[in-house]
């Protein structure tokens, strides 16, 4: 009998001991007579069902999760390898309510393809946006891109094609494409699912953006973080060299393209894009007072088109369907789908792909389940950590750009992380302060000293001392960093701190200590 | 090799590239375990820089150590994802276990404590890495378990 078996190399399953189930499910095997074949994918992104095993069957991949190395032999036993009945059968994982109500886009292949097999991309769409682009020329490729809705992903929500426009408009000679890949939110792992997942997506979506503005190098600005996202991203990018996808010819069009991957050093003012650029030219990743724009003056003074790892990986589905059936999906100004990542204390953690427009109740009910301490949830924050915390009373708003930024949030990155009543909000608010202090370049003054003050300031609310006085200095703090810091670390660390404030008062009130 | 002329030979692998500091500073690091004193200024002539804009970069970027660490390096992740799901326990659990603070070392240079903040795991949060190994859902038996096979 032989048999083929998925499990994911993502790091999340791995985190969870997914390289210990798969040796151990092969010695099983093997003990067993069955002629098994571990094939390794990207997660589905259902993480609290990892290690995920999907065994291939007559009705398709059966799942059975979580698979801990210790409860391999007893499933084997009982026939895992026929997709017989199991307490830890969850069925054909397709039709896995949690994933079956998603709406994949960027997200179609992550899970169901080995990563790296290229014919497999190829096979399931790979390669077809680049051909459309290809027979579209460079401004019709803008066009779809700009009529498609697509905003930028990383946190900006830029719209993609202007940005793309601008790059085109400049002057021809040496222009480039760079992918932001530091994805140092808390809560987010998209992109590190991505590029983990579906690495060819985002090398195509490079590729395109390539082609559309006339640049012949790509850089891809990866967090040294992530170092199973570097290897896949190494691997791929050497077998599509080969297969004449990268190089002088990309797809014997003519079209000269390579891609190039640097790793940052452990700096989340990295993920800006000024900063990234000057971390790419091997400098002290300092923000850039702009104008000019990157799109007119990037990376080593030339064009760049920067852009987001999800952004970019987009950009093929958008390219190979059409811009309006990209569009269809959304509501007014968020076109198109989002990966949200449910993070936290939460129950069913994972990646949630859907048009724009859920609530943030729907996200943490439905798909979440609740708090994973089984408490109510208390607060979420949204878009990182420099995202605002909404209480309870705010989680019928719509998980879409309008929608958050009317209540002052924020979508960000699309990272949502709960917390149970347990929270200290007025601890999460000294820890946003303390976090900007520890990740501020220090070039300018409000980020730099505002937030080492902040966190005095809030550490000495915590304290109970001089608490009237230290809260208007906060206020005073958190002005003067909205309006005087260069770039978003220090203009944003405020609102993390004053949504704790303006919907958690009563965390920031007198305590007795040890009450 | 010496150890200059092993610096000379990472910088000259890379000194045509754009950009090259941050990755010849990688490379250094993956060497020696850090970026040693005695690297600015070999780097920074090679390269024609000052000694001062090679120490800017190097002081810049949390991921360079001027100091090798460990034997081991175990890192814990003190974002917010990582503490909604009870990290702060991990955290102090770690500090306990060892008797050090974040960025320290154990007196007998086995084991060098390091916060992260955020290692993309936030869905398996707590989340922490122990010589480059990941391990989400962290509890202080499942960071002991990881810890003792590694240095055992």
């Amino acid at each position: 009998m032989s048999v083929t078996a998925w499990v994911p190399r993502d790091a999340g399953a791995l985190a969870v001991g997914a390289q210990a189930t798969a040796r151990k499910l092969q010695s099983e095997a093997k003990a067993a007579g069955v002629d098994l074949t571990i094939r390794r994918n990207g997660s589905r992104g259902l993480y609290w069902l990892e290690p995920l095993v999907e065994i291939e069957c007559a009705e398709g991949r059966i799942a059975y999760g979580p698979v801990t190395e210790r409860e391999v032999p007893d499933l084997v036993a009982k026939g895992l390898l026929k997709g017989a009945a199991h307490r830890l059968r969850i069925g054909p994982i397709e039709e896995h309510p949690w994933l079956a109500t998603q709406q994949r886009l960027t997200f179609a292949r992550v899970g169901r393809i080995d990563p790296l097999d290229l014919a497999a991309y190829r096979a399931t769409g790979g390669y077809k946006g680049l051909a459309r682009a290809l027979e579209l020329g460079p401004e019709a490729t803008v066009n779809e891109v700009l009529e498609s809705g697509l905003r930028g992903r990383g946190g900006a929500a830029f719209p993609t094609g202007i940005k793309w426009q601008t790059v085109l408009r400049q002057p021809a000679g040496q222009k480039y494409v760079t992918c932001n890949a530091d994805e140092g939110d808390s809560g987010t792992f998209s992109d590190r699912m991505l590029m983990e997942g579906d690495p060819y997506a985002l090398m195509e979506g490079m590729t395109i953006a390539g082609f559309a503005v006339g640049a012949t190098r790509g850089f891809i600005y990866l967090r040294v973080e992530y170092p199973h996202a570097f290897k896949v991203l190494a691997s791929v990018l050497s077998t599509a060299r080969e297969a004449g996808l990268l190089g002088d010819d990309v797809l014997g069009s003519g079209n000269s393209f390579d891609i190039e991957v640097r790793l940052g050093a452990g700096a989340y003012i990295c993920g800006e894009e000024t900063s990234m650029l000057e971390s790419l030219e091997g400098r002290r990743g300092e923000v850039r007072v702009r104008p000019p724009l990157p799109a007119e003056k990037g990376l080593f003074g030339a064009p760049t088109v920067v852009n987001n790892v999800i952004t970019l990986a987009t950009v093929p589905t958008i390219l190979a369907g059409g811009a309006a059936a990209y569009r269809d999906y959304g509501q007014a100004k968020s076109r198109g789908t989002l990966p949200l990542q449910l993070a936290g204390n939460i129950r069913r953690g994972g990646l949630v792909e859907r048009a724009f427009g859920l609530t943030v109740r729907e996200l943490l009910e439905d798909y979440g389940g609740g708090s994973q301490s089984g408490r109510p949830i208390r607060a979420v924050q949204i878009g990182g950590p420099l995202g605002a915390y909404l209480p309870a009373s705010q989680f019928d708003t719509p998980l879409e750009y309008e929608g958050l930024s009317a209540i002052g949030a924020l979508l960000g990155h699309g990272g949502v992380v709960a917390f149970d009543d347990t929270v200290d909000m007025l601890e999460m608010a000294r820890y946003a302060m303390e976090f900007c202090a520890i990740e501020s370049c220090g070039k300018c003054t409000p980020c730099r000293i505002g937030s080492v003050r902040g966190a005095e300031a809030l550490a000495a609310i915590s304290r109970g001392e001089d608490r009237e006085r230290q809260l208007v200095l906060v206020e005073e703090l958190c002005d003067t960093m909205l309006n005087a810091s260069l770039c978003g670390l220090g203009g944003m660390t405020p609102f993390p701190v004053q949504s704790a404030m303006k919907h958690f008062p009563e965390d920031f009130r007198l305590r007795t200590r040890g009450g | 090799m010496s150890a200059e002329a092993r610096i000379v030979a990472i910088v000259e692998r890379h000194r045509h590239r754009d950009g090259p500091l941050i990755e010849i500073l990688h490379d250094v690091q993956a060497d020696f375990g850090c970026i040693p004193s005695g690297a600015v200024p070999v780097i920074a002539s090679t390269l024609n820089m000052s000694r001062a804009e090679v120490h800017g970069v190097v002081s810049f970027y949390h991921h360079f150590r001027t100091r090798a660490p460990g034997r081991h390096v175990l890192q814990i992740c003190r974002a917010e994802s990582c503490q909604a799901a009870g990290g702060r326990a991990i955290e102090s659990h770690a500090q306990k276990r060892f008797g050090i603070g974040f960025g320290e070392t154990t007196a007998d240079g086995q084991v060098t404590l390091d916060a992260v903040f955020c290692l993309g795991l936030c869905a398996c949060s707590p989340a922490a890495m122990f010589d480059g190994e990941v391990l989400g859902r962290v509890t202080p038996e499942s960071l002991d378990a990881l810890i003792d096979a590694g240095t055992r």
